[in-house]
């Protein structure tokens, strides 16, 4: 569609549509949401979105949930996915960072550009044997008490985007958002 | 030596190799030794069965069918996937070294794919799948470091898996796949066997083991049994 990629209104509306599984995130917050045009008068809205996981259950979900909001205030709304350039946590705000602290998932540490993979408690495969993207990926701390001292329990958690991580200070289990 | 852009297997191959194993892999759910393998195996599936449909949307926006056409009502002969991806499971030392395999495999295919590939969509995939597969080969090389350099009876396990799987390696196997899988499997003190040794490498021609047809029944008995069903 052509038209003003300014959009305020529907940015507005996206602002509150949440992701369905970390719902203290908006689709906003996330960095899906990579485009979106209004027609010129107002009444039809386009959105692209780009997903996050390959076979992450909650995009069809997103999907729908983003086409609800808008379709309060539009006439015609199309959302469209998009895979390239594929989704990376570096496109997470600032704002989204904070939420998931304060929701007590440790938010990505750091830029993705180089993940690296790091302690598993007992069998961590040596460097030398981890691909290039595969070093250290690591909270900077516990969520709860911000001790630096953690260890990761399992690399792959209840979602797509998580990992199971200790605090060795206050032994709280938490999520890790994964760097991706 | 890395492999070629020549050398990269085709969107089919791929595909179905990232279907298939994400079907197999979904066959532990509720069985692995532990709830976070359970989680793990779950996790590695369904990124695997995102990456098919992916790839699989591609090729059938070019055949004119949807996705699911492709995946459900195919013959085994139809198939492309590397006859490593579609052997059972067997014990949890054989579903990881298999896993080792094939994500030594997708770690080379992946990132040239996202490279060289014209088609933006094909390359959304691949970039994805880069990532995904990096802490796939993480967890498969880490199991078999743990069991092969584990317990006599988990060693034991490992080198049955290593002598039941090497002939399969054929369809993935690359120099570079060879140098990184014979690095886990020396710092696991497995033996690593000889490259040059025979192997199996059937599937570019439709010939398949006689497990990827039951696996397919399974698979496609659904949608089968109700065409065009939606939910």
């Amino acid at each position: 569609m052509s038209g003003t990629a300014t959009a305020a209104r529907a940015w507005a509306l996206l602002a509150d549509v949440p992701d369905p599984e970390i719902p203290v995130l908006s689709v906003l917050d996330l960095g899906i949401v990579r485009d979106v045009r209004e027609s010129t008068d107002g009444r039809e809205v386009s959105v692209i979105i780009t997903p996050t996981y390959s076979g992450c259950p909650a995009t069809e979900v997103i999907a729908h949930d983003v086409r609800s909001a808008l379709e309060t205030s539009y006439d015609a709304v199309d959302v469209q996915t998009q895979l390239s350039p594929a989704w990376t946590t570096d496109w997470m705000s600032e704002a989204g960072r904070q939420k998931l602290h304060q929701f007590g998932i440790a938010p990505p540490s750091g830029r993705a550009n180089v993940i690296n993979i790091g302690t598993t408690i007992g069998h961590r495969p040596p460097d030398h044997l981890l691909v290039d993207h595969v070093r250290s990926d690591a909270p900077d701390g516990c969520p709860r008490c911000g001790s630096p001292d953690v260890e990761e329990l399992a690399g792959f958690g209840s979602t797509p985007c998580k990992a199971l991580w200790r605090c060795t200070s206050c032994r709280e289990p938490f999520d890790y958002f994964k760097k991706h | 030596m890395s492999p070629t852009s020549e050398q990269l297997p085709s969107l089919q191959t791929l595909a179905d190799g990232c279907l298939v194993l994400s079907h197999r892999l979904s066959e532990w759910m509720s069985l692995a030794p532990t709830m976070e393998e359970d989680v793990a195996l779950g996790n590695i599936a369904l990124d695997l069965l995102g990456q098919a449909r992916g790839l699989l949307q591609q090729l059938g926006d070019k055949a004119g069918v949807t996705e699911d056409v492709l995946a459900y009502f195919r013959e085994a002969q139809e198939f492309r996937n590397p006859l490593i991806c579609e052997l059972p499971n067997g014990d949890f030392a054989h579903t990881m070294l298999r896993q080792l395999f094939v994500d030594a495999w997708l770690a080379d295919v992946w990132p040239l794919l996202a490279a060289t590939t014209e088609d933006p969509e094909v390359r959304g995939v691949a970039e994805k799948a880069v990532k995904e597969n990096a802490y796939h080969l993480r967890h498969s090389s880490s199991w078999v470091l743990r069991l092969g350099d584990g317990t006599d009876e988990s060693h034991q396990r490992m080198t049955r898996a290593l002598d039941a799987l090497w002939p399969y390696r054929g369809e993935i196997a690359s120099d570079a796949w060879h140098d990184r899988v014979a690095a886990v499997l020396s710092e696991a003190t497995l033996p690593v066997p000889d490259r040059d040794a025979w192997t199996q490498r059937t599937s570019a021609a439709g010939w398949h083991t006689e497990h990827l047809g039951d696996l397919l029944a399974e698979m496609q008995s659904l949608a089968r049994a109700h065409p065009g069903a939606s939910w």
